[in-house]
């Protein structure tokens, strides 16, 4: 049973891909295994983090939570409700309360929309606002809500900087009052001095609205900083996960360690001091995973059982979980 | 004696908005080993002046409008368009955030990197494609023998950057110029290419300009700073220096935005506010002026010049004497 103040758990989830060949008749030749047995939860007014390297399946677990994508199998309860098998427009009621914010503040708003319509489209489109004024009134305060000022409602995205994109872009995910807000790489692209006023943003809200966030990034200083738990993905799957303090303290996953040791820290004689340990190699591909330990042609502590038996996630106690053999008892 | 002096360099971009002032009287020296990080946000000026030194700006729209390039001896910005081309490839390389876009797609890699030691060193092509395994071999790509036959394509992109600094490598520059080489590598792969790149060019006493927005990223690799924002230089001098003690409102804001691996979580960022500047309309005094919280009148109307205010130590800020207080942790501006 969950606890009540679980928002949503996940499954031993799977996003498979077809992968077609044939240039008259298509067949599939394979799959591109992107999501392939992901299990965790997320409780309330907490922010989980999701990091990895590109192609780990991170967006693409946001995405199969919202049921914007299909699943393979496994499980998504949100709210208490399995929405596995809820199509588009059993979904409806529930996307009210589950929402997105997208990396591209460029891509992801429509041009030729003000910024009062890109912010109001959802109340509309869920009947949310009973007149006019109520709207307007909605509207503005959303726009407060973000730092942005009222006379910006009558504007067009392009006369905007990237980090005030992003911000009407969480404005329009607040519009419907969601639970939670999945945030896939939402600083990544914004330049550095912008990145912290939107991550406050982002904690203010939290703090005010008592929202969960899930927060998808590639960046483990700022997923850290924001996160109060951090899944660590690759090749789809969590390889750890753990409470923010004791993930960065004492990684238990040789991949969490490596990439640890690739982050450089902003200080020099910090950097002088630092072992500079390298993982060699790049990740391989999801259509063909490898035997065994996924990580185990990259790991620096591989051993003979890793090429061949998959280890499954155990629980270290705390809160901490791991999927390493060097863990086995 | 310094390998690079670049002097008053100006660079201009004609705009229907207007003249934009991409760089704007950017004076720096490098000596010979040397690594010196180029670090900005977006739009600051980084890759032009990148460009600007191998006179790569596009002409028009763009004009280097001032300024003197002296390498080795020589103003570059005062050779024929066939004498700059000599050196391009041979005593200065460059390497590119996104590889596809400087690798020819129909070509083999070991031909890629063949060609400059044949175009340059008159080498045979047959010992020049030697070359190129060697080269592939010292950038640790496995397999080199082989992997000289294939096409970029079917390159990984963290290969395809192995393969441009093999590349760069092959006539054995002076100067590397990487603008933001790993920015689209992930960051197992990114600590894997900037470690390369700062072993190759140690091992040739090469000097190395790092153009990066990564204040980790300079800290870990580079010896000398400059701090850009709206096409000027605000600061530079040493890494540990400036790491150390930040003479430049901008450059303490932007340490104190940037959340650490090695420090206390959960504490608030501090950010700076605004955002950066439009460069076809900067403000007269200062550029820094709209979202410096010092920002006083003289800021405003008086544009600071880069002045020494510590030995070995440049700081463009009318106040940058006051400004000396060490920076322990986060420390707002
Ligand atoms: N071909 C061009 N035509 C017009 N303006 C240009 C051109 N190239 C660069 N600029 C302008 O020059 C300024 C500096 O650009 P530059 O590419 O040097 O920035 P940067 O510091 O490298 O930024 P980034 O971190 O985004 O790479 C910008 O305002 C840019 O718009
Ligand atoms: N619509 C799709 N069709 C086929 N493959 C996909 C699709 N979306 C994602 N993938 C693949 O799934 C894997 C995970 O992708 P993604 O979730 O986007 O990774 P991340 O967000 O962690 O970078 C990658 O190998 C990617 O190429
Ligand atoms: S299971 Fe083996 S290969 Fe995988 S991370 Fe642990 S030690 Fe490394
Ligand atoms: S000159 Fe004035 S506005 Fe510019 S950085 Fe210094 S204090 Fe701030
Ligand atoms: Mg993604
Ligand atoms: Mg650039």
């Amino acid at each position: 049973m969950s606890a009540p103040d679980t928002v949503l758990e996940v499954k031993d989830l799977k996003v498979h891909f077809p992968v077609l060949a044939g240039a008259v008749v298509r067949r599939q030749v394979g799959s591109v295994k992107a999501v392939d047995g992901v299990s965790f939860d997320v409780r309330r007014g907490e922010t989980l983090g999701l990091v990895g390297e590109s192609g780990c399946g991170k967006s693409t677990t946001g995405l199969a939570i919202l049921k914007m994508i299909d699943i393979t199998s496994g499980e998504v309860k949100f709210e208490g409700e399995n929405i596995s098998s809820y199509d588009r427009s059993r979904m409806r009621p529930i996307r009210r309360r589950m929402q997105m914010v997208y990396q591209d503040p460029f891509g992801s708003l429509n041009p030729r929309m003000k910024v009062s319509e890109i912010v109001g489209e959802p109340l509309e489109v869920h009947g949310m606002a009973s007149d006019r004024a109520a709207y307007d009134a909605r509207v503005a305060s959303l726009l407060d809500m973000v730092g942005l000022l009222p006379d910006m409602a009558d504007r067009y995205p392009h006369e905007f900087s990237g980090g005030q994109r992003q911000r009407i872009g969480i404005a329009r995910a607040l519009a419907l009052d969601p639970a939670l807000i999945i945030c896939d790489e939402p600083v990544s692209a914004l330049d550095v001095s912008i990145q912290a006023q939107v991550v406050n943003l982002f904690q203010e809200l939290q703090e005010r609205l008592g929202l969960t966030y899930i927060f998808i990034a590639h960046d483990l200083a700022v997923v850290r900083h924001i996160s109060h738990r951090i899944a660590v993905m690759y090749l789809g799957r969590i390889v750890e996960i753990a409470p923010r303090g004791e993930l960065y303290a004492k990684p238990l996953h040789p991949y969490t360690q490596a990439l640890l040791a690739a982050i450089p820290i902003p200080d020099p004689e910090v950097e002088a001091s630092r072992p500079q340990q390298i993982i060699t190699g790049e990740v391989p591909s999801a259509m063909r995973p490898p035997p065994g330990c996924r990580f185990h042609t990259r790991c620096p502590k591989v051993m003979e059982v890793c090429r061949s038996v998959d280890p499954s996630m155990r629980d270290r106690g705390g809160g901490r979980a791991v999927a390493c053999h060097l863990y086995d008892t | 004696m310094s390998l690079l002096s670049v002097r008053g360099l100006s660079t201009e971009f004609r705009t229907e908005r207007g003249v934009v002032k991409a760089v704007d009287d950017v004076s720096f020296d490098l000596a010979a080993g040397e690594t010196l990080a180029i670090v900005g946000e977006s739009g600051s000026g980084k890759s032009v002046t990148a460009m600007s030194i191998l006179r790569l700006i596009p002409d028009p729209p763009g004009k280097i409008s001032a300024g003197e390039v002296v390498f080795d001896g020589r103003d570059l910005l005062k050779l024929s368009d066939e004498e700059i081309r000599a050196i391009r490839g041979d005593r200065i390389a460059m390497i590119f955030q996104e590889p596809m876009s400087s690798l020819n797609p129909s070509l083999t890699v070991g031909l890629q990197i063949a060609e400059p030691i044949n175009l340059h060193r008159k080498t045979p092509w047959a010992a020049a494609m030697d070359m190129a395994v060697e080269l592939l071999e010292r950038v640790r790509m496995s397999d080199a023998r082989s992997r000289v036959k294939a096409y970029p394509h079917q390159f990984s992109g963290g290969m395809r950057q192995r393969a441009m600094i093999a590349m760069a490598l092959a006539c054995q520059p002076q100067l590397i110029i990487a603008d933001e080489p790993t920015t689209a590598l992930d960051v197992t792969v990114q600590a894997q290419i900037l470690a390369l790149l700062k072993e190759v060019t140690r091992a040739a006493n090469s000097a190395l300009i790092l153009i990066t927005h990564d204040l980790g990223v300079v800290a870990r690799y580079a010896d000398r700073v400059c701090v850009m924002y709206g096409g000027r230089i605000v600061e530079a001098g040493p890494a540990r220096e400036i790491y150390a003690r930040p003479r430049h409102p901008y450059t303490i804001g932007l340490m104190a935005s940037v959340p650490r691996l090695d420090q206390e979580a959960g504490s608030r960022l501090v950010p700076i506010e605004g955002s950066p500047p439009n460069l076809a309309n900067l403000p007269p005094g200062c550029a820094f002026a709209p979202r410096c919280r010092r920002a006083v009148d003289i800021c405003r109307s008086e544009r600071p010049p880069l002045v020494k205010s510590a030995p070995d130590h440049l700081s463009a800020c009318h106040f940058h004497a006051q400004l000396s207080a060490p920076v322990g942790s986060h420390v707002g501006t």
